[in-house]
């Protein structure tokens, strides 16, 4: 058979009916502060890790607390534990808390 | 004849003594500061009108001069409060029927917020000091040159856990946008770049405001917190911040940050609370009204009354309602006695 190139993209839409939510409901009742968030994005202003890669922790625990898992580990190991983000979040969520929590779920699953 | 006294001469203040005054009630206004006049006396324009502040200010100025029910009494101020009575520092006792407090609001402290560099950077300014600059007719650079890129951050000391300021501060947003205009206006060749997390246009016309701050005055709007300012080498401002809706964080040098400070509670509030059965303060640290909705201006002390700031943050038009709305509640105690 001929290979045209053509591939078939997966939908990038969010599925909050086909996600498994679970993971993520269990990750909120453990840190409710978590969904203080109001996504200012102070925390990924400081991050020392998301000036120099893609690391984004305001997407990645959005991501997560969407269902969508998939690299969040990965992603959540470019995190250097330094606490600036903590300092500066206006809601006084413990950002580290939440990676360290968000890394433990994952890992489990 | 009836006696009542109003604790504060700001809009909610005069408005009431005002009312009261004009339905044969003699009041005693009370003001800490040298004149009456309450914060606006220090605001140049309101939202989102650009009317002058003064041209609200002196009509109830005069109304309350004018009126020989009227008592006014500046650089008053008051050391306790209990159903009937009004004790002054000096310890003098003033005896009324009916006490309405009207003591409004604090500004923000911006120099808490160490991380904006106010009053460790020259050019880093808050909302109130730019009202007194353009008051005085004089928007610069501390060295007398013109800003050519200007940042806003809103949400300074309001919506911020860190400095105990939980609540939302309301019209910060509002001025942002406003005074956005303005430094455009005054300087239509520089950029003016808005820091928001949310833009809360919550009244008549002010969300029309945005939309032509947006499209007639070319204003950039930045979905971000700025989480940290520091000087450069040519002493200008560099600023970061997440830009939110691209997901990468971001950095610009301006020659001038203005900081839109919230509305802070009265520290007396607390005072007020522990002095008299029946107040008591909200967790913002603002006075609790007896009920949200229908008692927004009676507390639940006897003879004990609030209108404007004292209760939440509040715009000049919601203050000055109030003062109306209290000077009826008043009556009504009054006329019942």
């Amino acid at each position: 058979m001929i290979d045209f190139g053509y591939t078939i993209s997966k939908p990038r839409i969010i599925d909050i009916d086909r996600n498994n939510m679970q993971p993520s409901y269990d990750l909120l009742k453990e840190m409710p502060e978590l969904q203080t968030c109001i996504g200012c994005g102070a925390c990924t202003a400081v991050c020392t890790a998301g000036g120099l890669t893609k690391f984004n922790f305001r997407k990645v625990h959005t991501l997560v607390r969407r269902g969508e898992y998939a690299g969040a580990y990965e992603e959540l190991n470019k995190c250097m534990m330094c606490g600036k983000c903590r300092l500066v979040c206006p809601r006084g969520i413990n950002t580290r808390a939440v990676v360290m929590l968000i890394k433990r779920k994952l890992g489990e699953l | 004849m009836k006696h009542v006294t109003v604790i504060g001469s700001g809009v909610a203040g005069m408005r009431c003594a005002a009312e009261l005054a004009r339905e044969g009630v003699r009041v005693t206004l009370l003001e800490k500061e040298e004149a009456i006049g309450g914060k606006l006396r220090r605001w140049h324009k309101l939202f989102p009108t650009f009317t002058p502040a003064d041209e609200v200010l002196s009509p109830l100025k005069k109304e309350v001069s004018e009126n020989e029910n009227i008592t006014i009494r500046t650089e008053c101020e008051v050391k306790d409060v209990r159903t009937g009575c009004v004790t002054l520092a000096t310890g003098e006792e003033i005896a009324c029927d009916a006490i309405v407090i009207a003591t409004g609001f604090t500004v923000f402290d911006a120099s808490v917020k160490e991380e904006y560099g106010y009053g460790i950077y020259d050019n880093v300014i808050t909302s109130a000091d730019l009202e007194e600059m353009f008051n005085k007719g004089s928007v610069t650079l501390k060295n007398g040159e013109k800003p050519k890129q200007i940042a806003i951050l809103h949400c300074v000391g309001s919506r911020d856990e860190k400095v105990c300021q939980r609540h939302c501060s309301k019209v910060c947003c509002v001025t942002g946008v406003k005074q956005a205009i303005e430094l455009k206006s005054l300087f239509p060749q520089a950029e003016v770049f808005n820091f928001y997390m949310d833009i809360r246009m919550f009244g008549p016309g002010y969300e029309e405001m945005y939309r032509e701050a947006q499209q007639k005055y070319n204003i950039h709007f930045v979905r971000g917190r700025i989480s940290e300012v520091g000087p450069t080498f040519d002493h200008r401002l560099q600023i970061k911040a997440e830009d939110t809706l691209t997901g990468r964080p971001l950095k610009i040098g301006v020659d001038m940050l203005v900081l839109m400070v919230g509305m802070k509670a009265n520290d007396m509030n607390y005072a007020l609370a522990r002095s008299v059965e029946g107040l008591s303060v909200q967790p913002s640290g603002f006075m609790q009204p007896s009920d949200p909705f229908g008692g927004i201006v009676r507390s639940n002390a006897d003879g004990i009354f609030y209108a404007g700031a004292v209760t939440a943050p509040k715009n000049v038009c919601e203050a000055a309602g109030e003062g109306a709305s209290a000077a009826c509640a008043v009556l009504r105690m009054l006329n019942k006695d």
